[in-house]
């Protein structure tokens, strides 16, 4: 990567800040044009995210790091870009642009500033994804948090001022959290870039080796309310019930950002040297935890909404059982796992509205009685215009199934592939080639229930809703509308026929990133432009 | 100073803690200010606590006495977002009781 294209690692950051601060100067009503510089944001996001991919997936490795304002790495800020940041970036961008798509049909209008609090959102959590930084990393969380409270009360209601308020209080607490750890880090190691408090710490005396790795625990707690372990995720099911359906289509990817800092930190830091394996035994069972109280929620979720919510539960719960292995092939499944997971969720919340059209509100929480309430409420606020879908039912009945079979991990579809590639390597049949231990066992029963779970809840809803709706209401579906669910479906396809090559993209990204050296001397090597200022790097 | 700093800091996180976990939002809104204000000392804390010390090596450097200034850097930036979620949270606040008419956190009386 040199010449032109090593920028382009900047402007998965650049570019929806750029947009977000266009959007604020058009009027509000001039809807069509904001959607249009939305859009176009997002769909050249995805095709920076493509090429980043593309060149991620390539021979060479390590070679994106960009140093902001041409500082040295332990000096300056740095982005890193690397097999794990492309993937997300990539499914970001993938999520994004269905969302948008999706919102275009009538959710953009419900209420102000829609397309800009989106684009920050973008923002950071682009930046987290990128950058190397311990405090930039609190930044960019941060610009994605303050648009995600935005993007929560879209459309406004008491449901979701109510979930906005927990949601919020509950975020500044996390963020408060952060600020402890990351300042506990730079107070015994004196960094806060990531690379070289990676290289430091093997050299710490006991003492302030054990503050520092309190400091990370406190850090990692902010990162697992993100990600919703138990007992830190009892907001989540709410809030992402009450969002608006392209809303909670791209907070599917939030909870994903907790599971991928965890992630990193894990892996660079606590990965081998005398702090190996730090906190693995808190993810390992909270993970379980978090899986069994998902599967519980699932099970009892009588609203589709909270279904939903208690499914990235679900699979966040899984994610952090597997962090707590922290065994590579493990891992690379746990990665095709959390891509597929997170299209399907976002497929999902964005497939529940339309199907709810289909009926009364609080229908599904009221089951029994709902032949009490007949067709009262045929006249559903629709203010979308545009081409409606033909065969309606069809359609949201095979999206609804491919949900519920990705959601549960059958075969054919990618949600199993990975559920396999993760269980055959914990069985030993992998590359860790040893029986596994009762908590591995323990871990093994609770995916394979929790897909039961699933199965159950999806079957009972999907028949309720399409086999014995009552005076078959067809609900009024826009094409724009079911397009962005078929495309977040279809890649889940694309994942399973490309299976093959997608293992080997998660393999090689999970022994590099199992080889931290790689990132530290990637960073540490990173040099100044020559030219610019000789004496750059005195600044500490 | 130190044991002054860190005193105010854990009383402040103390009230702090105590006052997010009451049922009205104006008590978890006060809690929520403290936290940050405890926070903040707390990260300007770490760099070591100095007085009459300059955030910048003077002369050779010898000696060796500066003030860290990248925590009074990080603390700055701490402020600013924690003002403005601050912010935003009393206007969420402000849109919860006007929906609900209580101040109540689950937006509705309690019962006891």
């Amino acid at each position: 990567m040199n010449g032109w294209s090593h920028h382009l690692i900047v402007a998965p950051i650049l570019i929806p800040v750029v947009a977000a601060a266009i959007l604020l100067f058009i009027e509000e009503r001039q809807r069509v044009t904001k959607a249009m510089v939305s859009l176009a944001s997002a769909l050249l996001l995805l095709a920076v995210a493509f090429i980043l991919f593309r060149i991620e997936s390539g021979p060479n490795g390590y070679e994106g790091v960009y140093l902001l304002g041409n500082w040295a790495a332990p000096f300056g800020v740095v982005l890193v870009l690397d097999g794990l940041s492309a993937l997300m970036l990539l499914l970001t961008a993938l999520v994004a642009v269905a969302a948008l798509v999706y919102s275009l049909a009538r959710w953009h209008g419900m209420g102000s500033h829609f397309h800009s609090m989106f684009q920050l959102l973008l923002m950071g959590v682009n930046g987290a994804f990128l950058t190397g930084d311990l405090f930039n990393l609190f930044v960019f969380f941060e610009v994605m948090l303050a648009a995600s409270y935005g993007l929560l009360l879209h459309g406004s209601g008491q449901l979701r001022v109510k979930a906005g308020l927990h949601y919020i209080a509950v975020n500044l607490a996390a963020a408060l959290l952060f600020l402890i750890g990351v300042s506990l880090i730079y107070g015994t190691a004196g960094t806060l870039n990531m690379a070289d408090l990676a290289a430091r710490i093997p050299d710490m005396e006991a003492d302030r080796r054990m503050l520092m790795e309190a400091g990370a625990g406190v850090l990692g707690i902010a990162f697992l309310i993100k990600a919703g372990m138990w007992p830190l995720c009892f907001w989540l099911p709410t809030a992402y019930s009450a969002a608006a359906a392209p809303v909670a289509g791209v907070f599917a990817i939030l909870s994903k950002l907790g599971i991928y800092v965890i992630l990193r930190l894990t892996m660079l830091l606590f990965d081998s040297g005398p702090s190996a394996g730090f906190g693995s035994t808190v993810l390992l069972y909270g993970g379980m935890a978090t899986l069994i109280f998902g599967t519980i929620g699932v099970l009892a979720s009588q609203a589709l909404g909270r279904l939903a919510g208690f499914s990235v539960l679900v699979s966040s719960g899984t994610l952090l059982m597997v962090l707590g292995i922290n065994d590579g092939a493990v891992s690379s499944g746990a990665l095709l796992y959390l891509v597929s997971s997170t299209l399907t969720i976002s497929a999902f919340f964005m497939l529940i509205e339309l199907v709810e059209r289909s009926q009364d509100a609080g229908a599904n929480v009221l089951a029994v009685t709902m032949e009490a309430y007949g067709d009262a409420d045929e006249d559903e606020p629709e203010e979308g215009d545009g081409v409606t879908m033909p065969g309606t039912m069809a359609i949201l009945g095979t999206c609804f199934a491919m949900c519920g079979i990705l959601l549960s991990g059958l075969p054919p579809l990618s949600g199993f592939i990975a559920k396999f590639a993760m269980l055959s390597a914990m069985m030993g049949t992998g590359a860790i080639g040893v029986p596994p231990t009762a908590a591995v066992w323990a871990l093994i029963i609770l995916v394979i229930l929790s897909g039961v779970a699933a199965l159950i809840s999806m079957t009972r809803v999907g028949i309720r809703t399409f086999w014995t709706s009552l005076e078959g209401v067809v609900p009024r579906v826009l094409v724009i509308e079911i397009v962005p669910v078929m495309f977040l479906l279809g890649i889940t396809l694309l994942l399973t026929v490309q299976a093959n090559s997608a293992m080997q993209y998660m393999d090689t990204t999970i022994r590099t990133l199992s080889n931290p050296s790689l990132y530290i001397d990637a960073v540490r090597n990173a040099t100044v432009v020559p030219g610019v200022d000789s004496d750059a790097g005195e600044g500490d | 100073m130190e044991i002054i700093l860190s005193i105010a800091i854990g009383v402040m996180t103390s009230c702090g803690v105590w006052l997010i976990l009451r049922p009205r939002t104006y008590q978890v809104i006060i809690g929520l200010s403290l936290l940050s204000y405890a926070v903040n000392l707390f990260i300007f804390g770490v760099g070591g606590v100095k007085t009459n010390v300059p955030p910048i090596l003077s002369g050779n450097g010898a000696d060796g006495v500066l003030a860290d200034p990248v925590p009074q850097a990080l603390v700055l930036t701490a402020i600013v977002i924690g003002f403005a979620t601050t912010a935003l949270f009393l206007v969420v606040l402000l849109a919860s009781r006007g929906l609900t008419g209580t101040d109540h956190v689950d937006g509705r009386g309690d019962k006891r």
